[in-house]
């Protein structure tokens, strides 16, 4: 039988606000266990919530950017539950009326060689708390239980089941986890759990209109993990009902050492959460002023960068595209734009396109940490448009210039002076280089004239050999033309 | 000395005539020698050095009203110093690590603590049994219940054992036990006074408010416990009020708001005499009776009982023995743990509402309790509104009869409830309400027991009501009677 696999993802984006979502605590990571939780974070009797105004704004701003609806009205409800890393015995999240509702977010999926748009609706997106640490290691018999994550906002963004194969699901992570890095919402650090995700998982027989008996597979903090957990889970649901069995809806736990995904609680212990609206916090309203006010700090998105790109660089589309995939890549390409000037835009993409960012992947570093700078790379273009050098010496400079890590916006120009990389455009210096290549070339000079277009090109190479690449090419082929016309 | 006002006690602190610290060791002595269980911790060194403080000040001439005043506050403000056990098990030996934003503003003002009240666990109970650290005997007859939740905070001021005193009202834990012990007490509308450090019972209910010999006390206390505070996201953002400016207003032409669901059955003839003759001293002073209608009242016993447990269940689950109060001894796995600690660590009652609330938050009973509890609470609210374009002022009873025996209704939680008929609908639309004493009922054992006369106002008018209060305490000398034994002495 053929297997229709159905995927949605929610993803926890934790939010990079400095305080946390209900208390005045810091959210930086990796404080001494403890250190960052106050009377409200540890749920001392007597203190109450207060919103954080950033944390809204920041899931306004991801709301405008999947063009999403901002609710003007949201309510923060409670998810009442005992563990010993939720301090108040609740978590507050956004139950019946979240702060995002719909949108879309939209991304390149290759199917059969060939890139094509995907799209995937959301549901919504809400803000929540997120809840402490449990220790289990280093207490013998005891659990510990660090605070510090407690109340660190959230902005958990749900999909449609719109997904239908682990590698959409991905492309979809990957970019979601873009966008919002993309925003400045969330520092999108997989290893510390800023961006996780679950995925619920089902198959159908191609054609059936029902969807299957789903799955959750929790807390994916890595896209390789993400990918794995999902065809794992489809393969061993394939095969359960193919032995004859049927899925039990529960949620799973992925384990990447063994490669299986394991019950850790089926349908029949789910918990009632009892969810109701928090007394504490009022309804949270959110005005269109305030929506413009967020709007016009808002970073240019992707989409429109893009369109940009290729409207006012005059760049292909598959340019603008691959320019726009991250924020640190089209801020590095537009300092360089502006440097050197629009005219050479199309030069400049292909320099980070090629050796620039196969570099970047040889090397493992991002773009934001590279040893060469958009203004330096600028200056190197420059010396190719002016003469200075050559195209392909030019890559030679490039990989000096990566080795060195200079921060001297002048790298370019000293290299080429140590390494004596300049071009020759001095026509007296090349005319004796030629007439010395002319002279130790007769036969090939006799098989030009004898109409042998080949000849040429095979004394142009001679020349360029005998100035060691540094030849200007374009004079090269003019002197050349003139004397063996002589 | 003790039996004084507010204003007398400050104008004498700053004549010089008495300083904050004999005031204050004259309080502690009284407390010391009293037998009513009304206060649960008291630090006589811890409220000196805060006597002395004030002292200071009055030496400085930067002396408010209250600087060198005894109060005393409810066991559910937590406080930084005295213990803060909400009457409960659960918080037995705990210290809170900062002072509720009440505690801190009347610090602020140089009013001395003479230490923590007693009340029902976590305020839920109308006569102070269920408290864990025992009953709170009315000072009035020691056989008798004080009221509830606020029991220990209107014994106390009753008794003299303090000048003042804050409580907090759910459902009608402030005025209950002030008509019941005779004293005056005003629950402000919800929002006024911050929430901020008052252990929650039911947080869109719980209303701090204070608790006085008279109206005017009260309003230079609640100008103290007033006002908008940022870690109360429930507070409202209002200018600040002057509540002693209007005391002295006329009140010809008041209309006050007699409803009639408030004189039926179920009300004891005492305690309508009583009531009754309190309004015709207000006709005698120049307001009018309107008689009007408040048709759901019946159905806030119900409304009210769905609500505040639904609240309270998932208030109270912070309580889980991981990281402060109380823990079981012994134990098997996490879960073990919860209940054993719960188990002991709450009372009957406090655990009968989490259970309560725990079922009607239910999937699948949630839209048929919860839902339809909040429907009928929007409907109690406009029938006030409705009210309210009538009359000024609504007044009525505060309890059905005048104070029970200590352990008369202790098995009965439903007879309890019932009492509560008259001041739970005050909470569900948010108004701010009043008790001030208007008489004695003999009740069933023939002894004078004090009566209380409710005041209900729209929101925000707390200025009026404690206005139309004070009218009445000018023209009569309720407030004034004192049980036998408070008035005598030093």
């Amino acid at each position: 039988m053929q297997w229709e696999v159905v995927i949605g993802l929610e993803t926890h984006a934790q939010l990079s606000t400095n305080s946390k979502i209900f208390s005045g605590a810091s959210t930086a990571f990796g404080a001494e266990p403890n250190t960052q939780a106050c009377p409200v974070d540890l749920a001392l009797p007597g203190v109450l919530p207060v919103m954080n105004r950033g944390a809204v704004e920041k899931a306004i701003q991801f709301g405008l950017a999947v063009g999403a609806t901002i609710a003007p009205v949201s309510v923060f409800a409670r998810k009442n539950y005992f563990y010993p890393d939720l301090p108040k015995g609740y978590q507050i999240s956004q139950y019946e009326k979240p702060v995002v509702q719909g949108g879309r977010v939209s991304f390149m999926l290759e199917r059969d060689g060939k890139q094509e748009i995907r799209s995937v609706q959301l549901t919504r997106a809400h803000l929540e708390e997120d809840a402490g640490k449990s220790l289990h290691e280093d207490y013998q018999g005891m659990s510990g239980i660090d605070l510090n994550r407690a109340g660190t906002p959230l902005l958990e963004i749900v999909t449609e089941p719109d997904m239908r194969s682990a590698a959409e699901a991905v492309a979809y992570a990957r970019a979601l986890h873009s966008l919002v890095t993309w925003l400045g919402i969330c520092d999108g650090n997989m290893q510390e759990g800023s961006f996780r995700c679950d995925a619920n998982v089902s198959v159908r027989p191609v054609g059936q209109k029902e969807f299957g008996t789903r799955c959750e597979i929790k807390n994916l903090n890595s896209f390789r993990f993400l990918e794995d957990a999902i065809n794992i889970e489809v393969r061993r649901q394939i095969e359960l009902i193919e032995d004859g069995g049927q899925v039990v809806q529960a949620t799973r736990l992925y384990d990447p050492d063994n490669r299986e995904t394991r019950e850790m609680r089926s349908k029949e212990d789910a918990q009632d959460y009892r969810y109701f609206p928090d007394p504490d916090l009022p309804p949270l309203a959110i005005s269109q002023e305030w929506i413009d006010r967020v709007k016009a700090v808002m970073p240019e998105l992707p989409d429109a960068m893009r369109e940009r790109f290729v409207r006012d660089y005059g760049l292909p589309e598959y340019d603008a595209a691959v320019l726009t995939q991250s924020k640190a890549m089209a801020d590095y390409f537009e300092v360089l734009v502006v440097a050197i000037g629009k005219e050479q835009a199309k030069q400049g993409a292909n320099w980070l396109m090629g050796d620039v960012s196969s570099t970047l992947n040889r090397e493992g570093v991002e773009i934001a940490d590279a040893p060469v700078s958009a203004a330096q790379l600028a200056l190197l273009l420059k010396r190719i448009a002016d003469g200075t050098i050559s195209n392909k010496i030019a890559k030679e400079v490039f990989a000096a210039m990566w080795e060195a890590k200079s921060d001297d916006t002048n790298a370019a120009d000293n290299i080429i002076d140590e390494k004596g990389l300049k071009q020759i455009s001095d026509s007296g210096a090349l005319e004796k280089i030629i007439d010395e290549v002319l002279a130790a070339n007769q036969k090939s000079v006799d098989e030009f004239r004898a109409g042998k277009e080949k000849a040429f090109n095979a004394l142009v190479g001679q020349v360029m050999k005998a100035t060691k690449g540094k030849g200007n090419p374009a004079q090269v082929n003019e002197l050349l033309k003139s004397k063996l016309a002589g | 000395m003790h039996t004084k006002s507010i204003k007398e006690l400050s104008s004498l602190l700053r004549g010089k005539k008495i300083s904050a610290t004999e005031l204050a060791q004259l309080f502690l002595a009284r407390i010391r020698q009293s037998d009513l269980n009304a206060f649960l911790h008291v630090d006589e060194e811890l409220t000196l050095a805060q006597a002395a403080d004030a002292d200071t000040r009055l030496e400085f001439d930067d002396a408010t009203l209250l600087t060198g005043i005894p109060i005393a506050h409810k066991d559910i403000f937590v406080t930084q110093r005295w213990r803060s056990t909400a009457g409960s098990r659960m918080l037995e030996n705990y210290v809170s690590p900062f002072d509720a934003t009440v505690v801190s503003k009347l610090i602020d003002t140089g009013a001395v603590n003479l230490g923590k009240l007693n009340c029902d666990e976590f305020a839920m109970g109308s006569s102070n049994e269920n408290s864990y650290f025992g009953p709170v005997k009315n000072p009035w007859d020691k056989a008798a219940v004080p009221g509830g939740s606020s029991g220990g905070s209107a014994a106390a001021v009753a008794a003299r054992l303090t000048v003042g005193a804050t409580g907090t009202d759910t459902g009608g834990s402030i005025r209950q036990p002030a008509a019941l012990c005779g004293i005056t007490g005003i629950k402000p509308t919800y929002g006024r006074v911050s929430r901020y450090g008052m252990i929650a019972y039911a947080s869109s209910l719980d209303q701090g408010g204070p608790m006085a010999k008279t109206a005017e006390d009260c309003a230079i206390l609640l100008n103290a416990m007033a006002g908008f505070d940022l870690r109360d996201s429930t507070s409202i953002q209002r200018r600040d009020e002057d509540f002693t400016q209007g005391l002295e207003k006329p009140l010809s032409g008041l209309r006050i708001g007699v409803p009639k669901e408030y004189f039926g059955a179920g009300l004891a003839t005492d305690v309508e005499q009583a009531v009754r003759a309190a309004l015709s001293e207000y006709e005698k002073l120049g307001a009018k009776l309107v008689e009007i209608s408040l048709p759901n009242t019946s159905l806030s016993i119900p409304v009210y009982y769905v609500i505040a447990p639904a609240e309270a269940s998932s208030n109270l689950s912070r309580f889980d023995g991981v990281r402060y109060g109380h823990r079981a001894k012994e134990y098997g796995d996490l879960q073990d743990m919860y209940r054993k600690t719960r188990a002991e660590g709450f009372g009957e009652e406090v655990q009968r509402r989490i259970l309560v609330g725990t079922y009607v938050l239910c999937h699948g009973y949630y839209d048929a309790y919860y839902l339809q509890a909040q429907r009928i609470r929007r409907l109690i609210a406009q029938d006030f509104q409705l009210a309210f374009t009538q009359c000024d002022v609504i007044m009525g009873p505060v309890t059905p009869t005048v104070a029970w025996d200590i352990g008369d209704k202790a098995d009965d939680p439903v007879a309890n409830y019932l009492g509560d008929i008259y001041t739970l609908s005050t909470n569900l639309a948010g108004l701010p309400g009043m008790s001030i004493p208007c008489g004695f009922g003999q009740g069933e054992k023939n002894v004078n027991r004090p009566v209380g006369l409710q005041l209900t106002g729209n929101y925000f008018d707390e200025a009026r009501l404690l206005n139309i209060a004070h009218k009445f305490q000018q023209a009569t000398d309720w407030h004034l009677r004192a049980p036998e034994g408070a008035t005598a002495g030093i």
